[in-house]
C-alpha cells in the first residue's frame, strides 16, 4: 500500500509537469499582446511598455520563458500577475470561498443521488422511479449558463428566498443557492449510475442470502446491497468535486462570487499568462491528489481490491 | 433489541406434535412477458426432525424454486405462490405476516446455497456476516456476536477460526466458503437446513469432507435437512428418502434403498441408468431422451409422456397421474407403476 502510494506520487509529477507545459504553451501560443490587454483601450508608453516587456521577460523565447516560470514555481513562487498582484495571494483569497461552494455542491449532489438513486432502484418502474428519471433528463438537457440565471432571478430576485449575489465571506446560507445549482450540474449523472448500480446489486446472490438470514429489507438495502452499490459513485463523486472546483467559471461569475473560477475567467479574458498558468497548477494538482483519493477509497469499499 | 427465538415460538397455531415441515400442493409461477411459466405444479413432500430428504431432478425442474418458496425469499415479481400450504409445526408459513414470516428464517429454516462466493457479500468479512444474525435476531453485543462467531467457524472445522473471522470471502478457499456458508445457516440453531446444491461448485474430494461435515452437524443437532441435489451419487450416502421432481412435480417418493432397488416411475429409472457404473464400464450411457419441457408449454398428462418408453394412451390426457401409493411409505405418479416396478 505505502509503496503505492509513493509511485502514484511520483507518477503525478510527471503529469504535473506535462499539465502545466501545455497550458503554458497554449497560452503562449495564444498571447497577443498582453500589455495592451492588461491596460485596456488606452494608449501606452513605449517607456512603460520596455519596462513591463523587460520584468515579464516577453521578448524571450518560449522555451526561456518556461524556465523562468518553473524555476520560480518549483521554489514556492507563483510569480505576480500580469496586474502586479501576487498569484498567491490571489489564490489563498479566493479559494476558500471556492472550496466551500464545491464542498456544499457535492454534498448535497451526493446526499440527493443516493438517496433519490437508491430509492428509485428499490422501486423501479414506479412513479418515483419515472419522476426522477424526467427530472434527471431535464437537468441534464439544462446547461449551467441557463439554470444559474434563471436561480438567481426565480429565487433570488422574485422570489426574494436567498441573497442573489454572494461575497467573498459569504455565509453558508449566502452560498446555498449557488451551491445548490452547481450541484444540479452534476447530481443526474451520479442518481443515473447510483441506481443502475443497485439495481445490479439487488439481483447479487448475496442478497438473496441476506434475506435468507431474517434480515430486515432495510438492513439488506442500506447495509448490504449500499456498500457494493457505491464502489462506482464514489469514482464519479470524487471526479465530480474536482470538475467543480475548475467548473464554477458561470456560476461564480453569475453569483458574483469572488472564487477561482471567476479569477480564472478573467485571466483568461486579459491574456494574464502567469495567473493562468498558477491558477491551473494548483487545479491540477488538486485533480491528481483528488484522483489518488477516490483510489484510495476503492480499496476501502472494496476488500478485493489490494494495491501493491 | 429483543430475542427473537422466544417471539418465534409462540407463533399462532405452533404445534409441538405436528410435522416439522410439510408442503402441501405448492404451486409456483413466474409471470414473465414472454408468459406464464408454472415452476412448480402441485409439490408435496414433508420432512422429519433427525432426517434427510433428498429432492432430486434436472435442471429447471423446479426444486431451487420450492425451496425459495419454503424459504419466504422468492423474487416477487415476478414469482408468485398460487396454491398450497408450507406448514411448519402445523403454522401455514404462507399466511403468515411478513415480519412474522421473516423471523422464522433462519431461526428456524435455514439455507444454504449452490455457489458460496457469490452467495456471501464480498465486501463485509465472513465474521461480520456470521455475527449480523446474533446481532438482529439475538440482540446481541458486538463483541459477543463475535466470539460466537469464532464459535461457528470452530465448529465447521476452519483451522484458526480466531484469525480468520476477520477475512473477507474471497480470501477462503472454495471448500473454506462453502463451510462459513453452513456455520451462517446453522447459527441460530435451525430445525430445518435447507441445502441448496451445496457441494456443486467444489471438486470431488471437498465435496465428500462437506457432505461428511453437514452429516455430523445433523447428527449433533437431530435437525431435518432437505438436500436439493442433480447428483445422485450424492444422494445414495446421505439421504433417508428420496422425491424425483419433474415439472414442478413430485414424481417419486421413496425411502433411498428401494428406490435404488427398484424404481417405481420411468423417470427414476432413466435417471439411475444414466449413472456411470463400473460394472457396466466400456458399454454406451443410456442417456434420457429430449429435453425437459419448457415450463410455459408444460405436456398435457404425465409432464414426462413425450420421453417415456412406457407411455400409453392414457398419460397423454389430463388429468395427470396420482400419486399411487405404489407400497408402504412409497408414491409414484405413474399409470403403469406396476410395469417399471416389475422391469
Amino acid at each position: 500500500m505505502f509503496r503505492y502510494i509513493v509511485r502514484r506520487l511520483l507518477q503525478m509529477i510527471l503529469t504535473f509537469f506535462g499539465a502545466t507545459f501545455v497550458v503554458f504553451a497554449l497560452m503562449f501560443a495564444n498571447q497577443d499582446d498582453p500589455i495592451q490587454a492588461l491596460v485596456g483601450e488606452k494608449p501606452i508608453s513605449d517607456t512603460l511598455r520596455a519596462e513591463l516587456t523587460e520584468r515579464y521577460h516577453l521578448d524571450d523565447g518560449f522555451l526561456s520563458q518556461y524556465w523562468h516560470y518553473m524555476s520560480n514555481l518549483l521554489t514556492g513562487d507563483l510569480g505576480d500577475s500580469l496586474t502586479g498582484r501576487e498569484i498567491s495571494e490571489m489564490l489563498s483569497s479566493s479559494w476558500p470561498v471556492t472550496v466551500r461552494l464545491a464542498l456544499m455542491a457535492i454534498v448535497i449532489a451526493a446526499v440527493i443521488a443516493i438517496a433519490a438513486g437508491v430509492w428509485s432502484a428499490i422501486r423501479r418502474g414506479g412513479l418515483f422511479d419515472n419522476g426522477t428519471l424526467m427530472f434527471t433528463l431535464l437537468l441534464l438537457a439544462m446547461p449551467v449558463v441557463v439554470l444559474a440565471p434563471v436561480a438567481q432571478w426565480i429565487f433570488g430576485m422574485e422570489l426574494g428566498w436567498f441573497p442573489a449575489t454572494a461575497s467573498r465571506n459569504a455565509t453558508f446560507y449566502a452560498l446555498l443557492l449557488p451551491a445548490i445549482v452547481l450541484a444540479c450540474t452534476v447530481v443526474a449523472t451520479q442518481l443515473r449510475v447510483t441506481r443502475t448500480s443497485v439495481v445490479e446489486n439487488l439481483r447479487a446472490d448475496y442478497v438473496r442470502t441476506a434475506r435468507a438470514k431474517g434480515l430486515a429489507p432495510r438492513r439488506v438495502v442500506w447495509v448490504h446491497v449500499l456498500r457494493n452499490s457505491l464502489i462506482p459513485v464514489i469514482t464519479l463523486i470524487g471526479v465530480d468535486l474536482g470538475v467543480l472546483m475548475s467548473g464554477a467559471i458561470v456560476t461564480e461569475d453569475v453569483f458574483n462570487i469572488p472564487g477561482v473560477g471567476s479569477k480564472l475567467a478573467q485571466g483568461v479574458r486579459t491574456e494574464d499568462g502567469p495567473l493562468v498558468v498558477g491558477f491551473v497548477s494548483v487545479l491540477v494538482i488538486f485533480f491528481l491528489v483528488m484522483n489518488l483519493v477516490v483510489d484510495l477509497l476503492y480499496a476501502a469499499l472494496d476488500p478485493r481490491i489490494r494495491y501493491e | 433489541m429483543t430475542d427473537i427465538k422466544a417471539q418465534v415460538d409462540v407463533l399462532p397455531g405452533l404445534d409441538p406434535r405436528a410435522p416439522l415441515l410439510q408442503i402441501n400442493d405448492l404451486h409456483v409461477e413466474f409471470r414473465t412477458r414472454d408468459g406464464v411459466a408454472k415452476a412448480v405444479n402441485g409439490a408435496s413432500f414433508w420432512l422429519n426432525p433427525g432426517e434427510t430428504l433428498a429432492i432430486l431432478g434436472e435442471s429447471g425442474c423446479g426444486k431451487s424454486v420450492t425451496a425459495q418458496a419454503i424459504m419466504g425469499i422468492l423474487e416477487s415479481p415476478p414469482g408468485h405462490i398460487t396454491r398450497g400450504e408450507v406448514r411448519y409445526r402445523g403454522v401455514d408459513l404462507l399466511k403468515l405476516r411478513e415480519d412474522e414470516r421473516r423471523r422464522v428464517r433462519a431461526n428456524k429454516i435455514a439455507m444454504i446455497f449452490q455457489d458460496a462466493l457469490s452467495a456471501l457479500n464480498p465486501v463485509y468479512t465472513v465474521g461480520f456476516q456470521l455475527a449480523e444474525l446474533f446481532r438482529a435476531h439475538r440482540g446481541m453485543s458486538r463483541g459477543d456476536a463475535k466470539n460466537r462467531a469464532i464459535e461457528l467457524l470452530d465448529q465447521v472445522h476452519i483451522p484458526g477460526a480466531r484469525s480468520r473471522v476477520n477475512d473477507y470471502p474471497h480470501q477462503f478457499s472454495g471448500g473454506m466458503r462453502q463451510r462459513v456458508m453452513i456455520a451462517m445457516a446453522l447459527a441460530l440453531d435451525p430445525e430445518v437446513l435447507i441445502a441448496d446444491e451445496p457441494t456443486t461448485a467444489l471438486d470431488v474430494t471437498v465435496q465428500a469432507q462437506i457432505m461428511g461435515l453437514l452429516a455430523e452437524l445433523q447428527r449433533q443437532r437431530n435437525m431435518g435437512l432437505i438436500l436439493i441435489t442433480h447428483d445422485m451419487g450424492v444422494v445414495a450416502d446421505v439421504a433417508d428418502r428420496i422425491s424425483v421432481m419433474y415439472a414442478g412435480r413430485v414424481v417419486e417418493e421413496a425411502p433411498v434403498y428401494d428406490i435404488y432397488a427398484a424404481p417405481g416411475h420411468p423417470y427414476t429409472r432413466a435417471l439411475l441408468e444414466s449413472i456411470p457404473r463400473l460394472d457396466l464400464k466400456g458399454q454406451q450411457l443410456t442417456a434420457i431422451r429430449g429435453l425437459p419441457p419448457a415450463l410455459t408449454d408444460i405436456p398435457q398428462g404425465c409432464a414426462f409422456n413425450p420421453r417415456c418408453g412406457y407411455a400409453k394412451e392414457p398419460c397423454r390426457q389430463d388429468p395427470a397421474p396420482p400419486a399411487y401409493a405404489i407400497a408402504p411409505r412409497r408414491t409414484a405418479r405413474c399409470h403403469f407403476f406396476r410395469e417399471v416396478l416389475g422391469d
